[in-house]
């Protein structure tokens, strides 16, 4: 408050050290943010408590969209799971198709025809880039930049276009199944890709410069929900969450699947002010920071998918002779790394051909668990920002 | 540190309290006695051979033929010493823990794990598994009023929830009238 103002009428001059004077009273104010707002991204509800503009706590609540799809996976086959994984995380079905699939196929001991494997690369690396321009939209949206938004659905619309053309679907896939991939690419989808991939990568730049390094961006998005690594390791976050605090961390590279040890790419991280053209007043660690990683992130995918498209093999795009697969007395967890963090699935089999037990750990669940730890004593106006950068998708929290 | 390496290490520092190891298998992982989780899962924490440090998942299983219910945590060593540099190793650890079907009690690990946190409220709500210690053990994706656990294997769908008329697939193939 400006006291400047308030110094004609000294009765209701507040001294913070002491509290209020005269009529002015402050007190906490319990807030409801959610579940139906614009900028929880889903139905996500906050109950902020608040005096004035501070939050000094932010407790999030789930669960609007449980579906409980774990019950559901224990009674039908794998193959029939498959529809479920695409629900969860709605941006990214393709990556949970693949989660999913990993993990019956290493319980099962099926080899994926190499085919399978480029195509399957192509394919999460393509949803990665799609998911990400959702986030760095709607991210925009948040902050108050309404063009960006606009520049980057259009791409995304190309890929998701791309993704009818190969299985008929626009954002619910199931496409990537347990052992490969259900059909094989259309005629002349590998040059429609490329075509799209030469189109694509400039327009990076216009994001950068609508965006990245908007001036009124950086200043909302800097120095804001800081996490350092031991945090985001504590509260498991992983993806662009843990890099964006600067830890060069990706299961593509620790624990490869589906051939990713054979490409080569860079792992982006975030970088200090001044570092590799950050902006300043960036802090490793905030929201600024989260976001460029996803920029980055979608350069490499580029770089991924063009490597793939130079080696795609001729063959079999699909297992031999999985009809009504028998699930041996084992379990298994696989994990992936989805655009938004690590991706697990725990399948357990009994011998039948349904599972006894089907469990997702979704990134967005552990990922929004740090929202009490880094939402304490801000600004009111910070908590878009912070919710934002976390890039929630509530199919995937709740499941 | 391979599974192997981890269960000849537990079982030297806790000889107590390790109730038998799976090497085999999908997914190797080693048996502790509820009372000394909260011990061991400090020491796997914060040993320096170990430092496993992220809590990936915690997965609650129903062995109803076994009248046990189980916890499923699985661990993975994220090395922080050089951040800039490119990870390329890591390794990962299972750990289970037994409880019975009628009064389930396991400690939490919360304090050691803060993302334990909502995992325990998850393994709470779905299973009814009871975490003693939790900071603030309340359903997470159920609503609060909310009857049974709807992952244990003997969950019985219920048939209104406030009035609301609930459906299951047989009542559509085998209509009530």
């Amino acid at each position: 408050m400006n006291n400047t103002v308030l110094e004609s009428q000294p009765d209701l001059l507040v001294d913070y050290d002491r509290g209020a004077q005269g009529d002015l009273r402050t007190e906490e104010l319990l807030i409801n943010m959610g579940p139906q707002h614009p900028s929880t991204h889903g139905v996500l509800r906050i109950v902020l408590r608040t005096d004035g503009e501070m939050v000094l706590e932010a407790i999030p609540h789930i669960g609007y969209l449980h579906r409980c799809a774990e019950k559901i996976g224990e009674n039908i086959q794998p193959f029939q799971f498959i529809p479920y994984t695409d629900r969860m995380d709605y941006l990214a079905g393709m990556n949970n198709n693949q989660g999913f699939a990993l993990a019956v196929e290493r319980l099962c001991g099926i080899e994926v025809p190499e085919r399978a494997q480029v195509i399957r690369v192509i394919f999460a690396e393509l949803n990665r880039i799609a998911s990400h321009l959702v986030s760095l939209g709607t991210y925009g949206l948040d902050m108050g930049a309404f063009t960006a938004f606009l520049y980057c659905f259009r791409e995304r619309e190309m890929i998701l276009d791309m993704f009818e053309a190969a299985c008929g679907a626009r954002l619910t896939y199931s496409y990537i199944t347990v052992g490969g991939v259900h059909d094989d690419l259309p005629d002349g989808w590998i040059e429609r890709c490329g075509e799209f991939l030469d189109y694509f990568e400039p327009k990076i730049d216009d994001y950068n410069n609508l965006l990245s390094f908007n001036q009124i961006f950086v200043k909302r998005t800097s120095r804001v929900g800081v996490i350092s690594i031991e945090d985001a390791i504590a509260y498991g976050t992983t993806g662009p969450m843990l890099r964006g605090s600067g830890l060069r961390w990706d299961l593509r590279k620790t624990q490869p699947y589906d051939g990713y040890e054979t490409y080569d790419f860079e792992v982006p991280i975030a970088y200090p002010a001044g570092v590799n053209g950050v902006p300043d007043g960036v802090i490793v660690g905030d929201c600024w920071s989260r976001y460029y990683v996803r920029v980055l992130e979608m350069t490499q995918s580029v770089r991924i998918i063009r490597q793939a498209m130079d080696k795609l093999p001729e063959g079999p795009t699909e297992a031999p002779k999985l009809k009504n697969l028998k699930l041996p007395d084992d379990e298994v967890y696989v994990e992936v790394e989805n655009p938004r963090g690590q991706l697990g699935f725990y399948v357990r089999g009994d011998g039948s051909t349904i599972p006894a037990r089907v469990k997702a750990r979704g990134p967005s669940f552990c990922n929004l668990s740090i929202t009490t730890k880094v939402c304490q004593d801000v600004l009111l106006a910070d908590i878009p920002a912070i919710i934002g950068s976390i890039d929630v998708v509530m199919g995937e929290v709740d499941r | 540190m391979t599974p192997e390496d981890i269960f000849k290490l537990l079982a030297g520092e806790f000889s107590d309290a390790v109730e038998g190891t799976t090497a085999e298998g999908g997914h190797p992982y080693i048996t502790i006695k509820p009372q000394a989780w909260p011990e061991v899962a400090s020491f796997l924490r914060q040993d320096a051979r170990l430092r496993l440090n992220l809590l990936r998942s915690i997965t609650a299983l129903d062995l109803l033929a076994d009248d046990q219910l189980v916890c499923v945590y699985d661990l993975m060593h994220v090395p922080t010493d050089s951040p800039a540099a490119l990870i390329t190793h890591t390794f990962e650890f299972a750990v289970r823990i037994v409880t019975d079907r009628t009064s389930p009690q396991i400690p939490s690990v919360a304090h050691v794990w803060p993302a334990a946190d909502w995992h325990e409220r998850e393994a709470f709500d779905l299973m009814g598994i009871h975490f003693s210690n939790h900071p603030d053990l309340r359903r997470i994706l159920c609503t609060d009023d909310w009857v049974g656990h709807p992952l244990r294997k003997d969950y019985e769908f219920p048939l209104e929830y406030h009035g609301i008329p609930a459906t299951t697939e047989f009542e559509l193939t085998n209509p009530r009238h």
